[in-house]
């Protein structure tokens, strides 16, 4: 491997934390719970990573683990974006009449 | 890039659809600035997620490895979707932290694959290889148990408190040694398997042993911290396989984490090393008596009917809602309550300090989920000029963040961090389960003030007491 290719990977990374920085912090107090887990879903990226290495010929993990790697990842990804959408579903506008079906189990 | 034996087209057209995806996931964070765009970002965040992997499809060896897919991506999205649509809102820290570990431990373990393919005890691993797959290994196993004893911690299977035993910080230093001298074997290709198993198993020793001593209310920075380990972990990861979309999310997420670690602990004005290293509120004080300011040592303890007149009949009341709130499920209840205490008349605000709870910002899901309309949330700098205004302070299952000590009193082992003005209201009214001592086990002498009442007993037993009591005025 060349320094020049590990230069321009370093250059992407570098440029995408201060992207990272400069866009969670506009992100107020009240949303910082969903923020944690909608970022946590985004490192379920690694899931790619996880299908490239498992998903070949003659996997270097063997079979078990293969799956095992997908499955964390998996996990990390669907379970991230479902609990982020739960959590983000409790911040939308409120229905239109304040005592909406939403207590409506009132004895 | 890698050798594009698929041809280099294909190539090109899935390293275009993982900058797309990179986009996604930026802009979706970006619309996480209000609540109102918050949810749509999350969807574009999930488009990009679908991007990414449906390009990633078409390189796959689907006949050797279709049934992988099957099982390992159809129970991860069983599971993982079960799981988060069964877990109750009060338990949703330790549900973000096993996600988390999850993520970690696939890291680790694709940068292993990676390093091992190229048969290393007899091949010469390259550099950069050596260095980004053994850091990405090494990050996430420690992310991976870490977030397992996070989990455990706060899931109450194992004590919430601090565990510490002599030498701590050796051991671990210790292991942390192993780590880096795997890391620097493997580069140098000396013994480059067994070093590279040693800083493994170093790293999944270390996460355990370095989330022990971290006690239950310094969790929401561990839980972030962690968070951004898996991301820098994920990023590492893109590095060993020359892929920009890990690179760029793992990046996003790690500045994300480090970000809200940081904030955490400046609001607790506390460095994120003496969180994570300060074993904070397994030292007892001895020296007991001088550190309560006023120290009378009197508690007035206050009965439902006298609280509910007094909140009745209040101009203004502000609830300050801690982790009692979240572990006694009063969220509903206390809603109510400001509910009938607005059909009154009252003024109903809520002071919710940056460190409350297990999450940053765990007291505003909680309250969003009984349909508190978020503009009556108030960040402790907007809401501590109210107190001195304010008929009651209503303080349910909060502790350390309203300990006038931290003010006053330089002895205080809080001493400095910023709190809640609660003692500046007219009354103050707390609701605690009993006089035990909060999770840094310091005495608060706001129990003690002579306009401090008591209301003792389950958060949300006391909440449903108040609200029959003021619906009866």
């Amino acid at each position: 491997m060349n320094a020049f290719h590990l230069l321009s990977e370093l250059t992407v990374f570098v440029l995408a934390v201060f992207v990272g920085l400069e866009v969670i912090s506009k992100v107020p107090a009240t949303l910082h719970t969903p923020l944690m887990s909608a970022t946590n879903a985004i490192h379920g990226i690694v899931l790619v990573g996880a299908l490239l290495v498992a998903v070949v010929a003659t996997p270097t993990l063997g079979p078990v683990l293969s799956v095992v790697v997908v499955f964390l990842a998996s996990l990390n990804v669907f379970g991230g974006y479902v609990v982020t959408g739960r959590m983000l579903s409790m911040f939308k506008p409120r229905p239109t009449a304040p005592p909406a079906p939403a207590d409506g189990g009132k004895k | 890039m890698p050798a594009g034996a698929a041809g280099s087209t294909t190539q090109l057209g899935i390293d275009f659809a993982y900058l797309v995806t990179g986009v996604c996931f930026i802009m979706g964070l970006r619309y996480m600035n209000t609540p109102k765009t918050a949810r749509l970002g999350n969807t574009i965040s999930i488009v990009g997620m679908v991007i990414a992997l449906a390009a990633t499809g078409i390189v796959l060896d689907w006949p050797a490895g279709w049934w992988i897919v099957l099982i390992g991506l159809g129970a991860g999205a069983g599971v993982g979707i079960y799981a988060a649509r069964a877990v109750k809102m009060t338990a949703m820290p330790q549900m973000v932290a096993i996600f988390n570990g999850c993520g970690g431990g696939a890291a680790a373990m694709v940068a292993s694959a990676e390093l091992l393919k190229l048969h290393p005890a007899t091949t010469a691993v390259p550099v950069d290889l050596a260095i980004t797959s053994v850091l990405t290994a090494i990050i996430g196993s420690i992310s991976f148990t870490g977030s397992i004893i996070a989990y455990l911690k706060l899931q109450e299977v194992m004590t919430g408190r601090p565990i510490t035993y002599p030498g701590q910080q050796v051991v671990n230093g210790l292991l942390a040694v192993v780590a880096i001298g795997g890391l620097v074997l493997v580069t140098l290709n000396v013994d480059t398997v067994p070093a590279f198993f040693a800083a493994l198993a170093a790293s999944l020793v270390l996460g355990v042993l370095f989330v022990l001593p971290i006690g239950g209310a310094d969790m929401p920075v561990v839980i972030s911290l962690l968070n951004s380990f898996t991301g820098l972990a994920a990023a590492l990861t893109g590095f060993a396989l020359g892929n920009n979309v890990l690179i760029i999310s793992g990046a996003l997420v790690g500045a994300s984490g480090t970000l809200l670690t940081l904030m955490m602990g400046k609001a607790m004005n506390r460095s994120v090393a003496n969180v994570l290293f300060g074993a904070f509120g397994a030292v007892k004080k001895v020296e007991g008596g001088p550190a309560g300011s006023s120290g009378s040592g009197v508690v007035r303890e206050s009965s439902v009917d006298d609280v509910a007149t007094m909140l009745a009949y209040a101009r203004q009341v502000i609830i300050v809602p801690g982790y009692g709130m979240a572990v006694a499920q009063a969220q509903h209840s206390v809603r109510e309550l400001a509910d009938q205490l607005e059909k009154k008349g009252v003024e109903v605000k809520y002071a919710i300090h940056p460190v409350a709870g297990r999450m940053p910002g765990h007291m505003n899901v909680l309250l969003a989920e009984a349909n508190v309309p978020y503009p009556a949330l108030f960040d402790m700098d907007d809401i501590n000029p109210e107190f001195p205004r304010t008929d009651v302070a209503l303080v349910i299952g909060a502790n350390d963040v309203t300990n006038p000590d931290a003010r006053s009193s330089p002895a205080s082992p809080i001493y400095g961090m910023p709190i809640l003005d609660v003692d500046k209201a007219t009354q103050v009214v707390v609701l605690k389960r009993s006089m035990k001592p909060g999770f840094a086990g310091i005495d608060n002498p706001l129990y003690e003030l002579p306009n401090t009442s008591m209301l003792f007993g389950d958060a949300k037993s006391s909440i449903d007491k108040l609200v029959s009591g003021v619906k009866a005025l």
